[in-house]
């Protein structure tokens, strides 16, 4: 039953809000279904923690130690997301840069896009999920391009044809994956059940699963924003409406990252040598490298913070490409932490922008002095990305680190000049725009900084103390993953 | 002769047509054509695909022929004949490469993608694996054009047939893809094909053309 309020409340909620979204409280009504969706999130983990893992209607979906805390950050950041967008959305209806219409459309799209990522996330059938997977770019392209704006038509055009592109690979690469399954698993829907798959993942055809691999990795790796592929994810970010840039990174990219992991374990299983993990270290360390040296070209503040989402990407692909339980519990609390603070440092950029009027840097100015909250939210939020301790994303980043050290010892200088140069270029760009003199309006609504502030603290929650239940997950995820 | 061999070589007939058709689509000039063309392959695809279920007695592929024969032969051509009446885009298309050195470049891909199906083909068991190179060619020509074209809707046909390519490698390798997960492609790709329609109307009123030339503005300095 919770599990069926998970899917059903988002989907029922985008046809809800598209049949009346243009009434006066379309806003609060979005608010409603992400928080029951998040509720619903809620009761389905604590069902697990009861009860341990389960499968649910014939073994079409599943949930399992890596996906349950998944799904809850999911709902919790689409439930912040959605709060957050409340008075930024109005703001901008305000400042006519948005008709009713397009408001209705973005709520609409906004609960069908959460029902596809809680689909990809939760279906145990390989291609539901990329079938969800392409529905999630559906219905994001729409939002990407909201503005009408030139350059938010490049932008999400751009979007669709790379990530179309791409995710044709990936369609590919299910076709071949289950062409190898069938000669084990017989014809018809079983053989792409990931838990069948995972049974038998040893006899898999090593040749056929190594192909495979390359073009799921390829495939859902444009959809991560993995360097060479990343090119429509500055652009999507930098040009759609903030709370779109915040649930593309920092909830999109973890559900893309973690079908490339569900392959990977079973391309591990087959092939017995570490050519999965190879290819994913190599993309992983060239996306961090290549990320953090464009970080200190940008001028635009949301294309900056989009590159540190492939960089932050990388880390985590690197880290799940060396395998092992630490690394792995690394990455997993990476890509938690990293979800987290991106999308409050989102939500601070975008009142920060709308108060400026620009999203050029250089004309932000002095953020402080006109709003604390909100200057202190992108601070703090700058510093945790950064990797500053006590926050949790210092602790995801050494843990990566040092194991890094020890297993591949090749890699860390790399690593450990890509952070230094993003650190330089973020931080000397933020702290102007926060402290300094500055001419900015005010704003028509109150900002809703509840959102960061409470993204804030769980990251450094998670830096300081992971409740047991969490680690646990962590440690029995990573022991698939491998 | 047996029957069943007849099939076969009917398949591999099919399937020759659809490289033809991919390689027509490559040199074609007239989007009117290159919609006609697309139309073409969804038949060839769909004969293709009942002759299959004919051979292997799958009777899902039954559905999935009437699918695609529902999908892309009558609607999808037809929401892009309507398409380009109502954006009144009848114009030529243009190449960013000429057309001989497009097609050259097809033939290139034609010989790698043989070459990097062949240890696959070998292991499938189906009686259409030697097709599994031609699926492959067609999904890289269908790529292949995409990039060459500069109009935005020879990238969508392009994009299209691409998946028609994607189709046709499920039905030769594995006999088709489970029926759940084709239904979904198959409503992916409508949808997908919808809102590039509301999409074209969006780029149009923006810059009164569909040159996707106009695209270039975001750009690392």
């Amino acid at each position: 039953m919770e599990f069926l309020l998970v899917l059903g409340i988002p989907l029922l909620g985008g046809i809800v809000l598209a049949l009346f979204g243009h009434r006066q409280r379309a806003t609060e009504v979005n608010i409603v279904f992400s928080f029951l969706t998040f509720l619903a999130a809620i009761a389905l983990t604590k069902r697990i923690i009861d009860g341990g893992p389960e499968r649910f209607y014939d073994e079409q979906f599943f949930i399992d130690p890596f996906n349950v805390f998944l799904v809850a950050l999911t709902a919790f950041v689409g439930f912040t997301t959605s709060v957050f967008s409340r008075p930024y959305m109005r703001i901008e209806h305000d400042h006519g840069r948005l008709t009713s219409g397009r408001l209705r459309l973005y709520h609409s799209m906004f609960q069908l896009f959460m029902f596809t990522m809680l689909l990809a996330l939760t279906t145990n059938n390989m291609g539901i999920l990329w079938v969800a997977m392409e529905a999630a770019t559906l219905t994001t392209v729409l939002l990407v391009s909201l503005y009408r704006t030139s350059a938010s038509l490049e932008a999400a055009w751009k979007y669709f044809i790379l990530c179309g592109v791409g995710i044709a690979q990936a369609l590919f690469g299910t076709i071949l994956l289950y062409f190898a399954a069938e000669k084990l698993l017989g014809h018809g829907g079983g053989a792409l059940l990931w838990t069948h798959l995972d049974a038998v993942k040893g006899q898999l055809e090593p040749t056929v699963m190594s192909l495979a691999f390359v073009f799921l990795l390829v495939g859902y790796g444009t959809k991560v924003g993995l360097v060479p592929l990343h090119n429509w994810l500055p652009d999507a970010h930098a040009e759609g409406p903030t709370p779109v840039s915040a649930v593309l990174s920092g909830l999109l990219l973890n559900v893309a990252l973690y079908a490339v992991v569900r392959c990977k374990v079973l391309t591990d299983g087959a092939l017995h040598s570490t050519l999965a993990g190879t290819l994913m270290m190599g993309f992983g360390l060239l996306s961090v490298v290549v990320a953090a040296f464009f970080l200190s070209r940008q001028k635009d503040i949301k294309r900056m913070f989009a590159y540190s989402s492939v960089e932050h990407m990388g880390i985590v692909t690197f880290a799940f490409g060396m395998g092992g339980p630490v690394a792995s519990f690394g990455g997993l609390l990476h890509m938690t932490v990293h979800s987290l603070t991106k999308s409050a440092i989102f939500f601070a950029v975008g009142h920060a922008t709308q108060k400026s009027g620009t999203q050029l840097m250089e004309h932000i100015r002095g953020l402080l002095k006109i709003s604390p909250t909100i200057g202190w939210g992108l601070m703090l939020g700058t510093l945790a990305i950064l990797g500053m301790p006590p926050f949790g994303v210092f602790a995801s980043e050494f843990l990566i680190l040092t194991t890094a050290m020890r297993q591949q010892p090749w890699a860390t200088p790399f690593l450990l000049v890509a952070l230094g140069v993003a650190f330089a270029s973020i931080f000397g760009k933020v702290q102007p725009m926060v402290f300094g003199e500055s001419s900015l309006r005010t704003l028509p609504h109150k900002p809703a900084m509840l959102p960061v502030f409470v993204h804030l603290a769980l990251v450094l929650m998670l830096g300081l103390w992971i409740p047991p239940y969490l680690a646990d997950w962590y440690r029995q995820a990573a022991r698939f993953i491998g | 002769m047996s029957l069943s061999h007849y099939y076969g070589q009917f398949i591999n007939l099919l399937a020759a047509i659809l490289l033809l058709l991919s390689f027509a689509m490559l040199g074609q000039r007239r989007i009117l054509s290159l919609i006609n063309l697309f139309m073409a392959q969804g038949a060839v695809l769909c004969a293709s695909t009942v002759v299959v279920a004919l051979t292997t007695g799958q009777s899902h592929l039954y559905w999935s022929a009437l699918i695609t024969l529902v999908l892309k032969v009558f609607l999808l051509p037809w929401i892009l004949h309507r398409l380009i009446r109502r954006l009144n885009v009848k114009w030529d298309v243009e190449t960013l490469i000429n057309i001989p050195t497009t097609m050259l470049i097809g033939i290139v891909l034609v010989i790698f993608s043989f070459n990097l199906a062949l240890p696959i083909s070998e292991l499938a068991g189906t009686v259409t694996r030697s097709l599994l190179g031609i699926a492959m060619a067609c999904v890289l020509l269908a790529f292949l054009m995409m990039i060459t074209r500069s109009k935005a809707v020879p990238q969508v046909i392009g994009f299209l047939s691409m998946e028609n390519g994607l189709f046709f490698a499920a039905t030769s390798a594995t006999y088709g893809m489970p029926m759940v997960v084709e239904l979904g492609i198959a409503l992916d790709v409508l949808v997908g094909t919808i809102i590039l329609g509301v999409f074209f109307f969006q780029i149009r009123e923006k810059f009164e053309s569909l040159d996707i030339r106009h695209l270039e503005q975001l750009k690392e300095d």
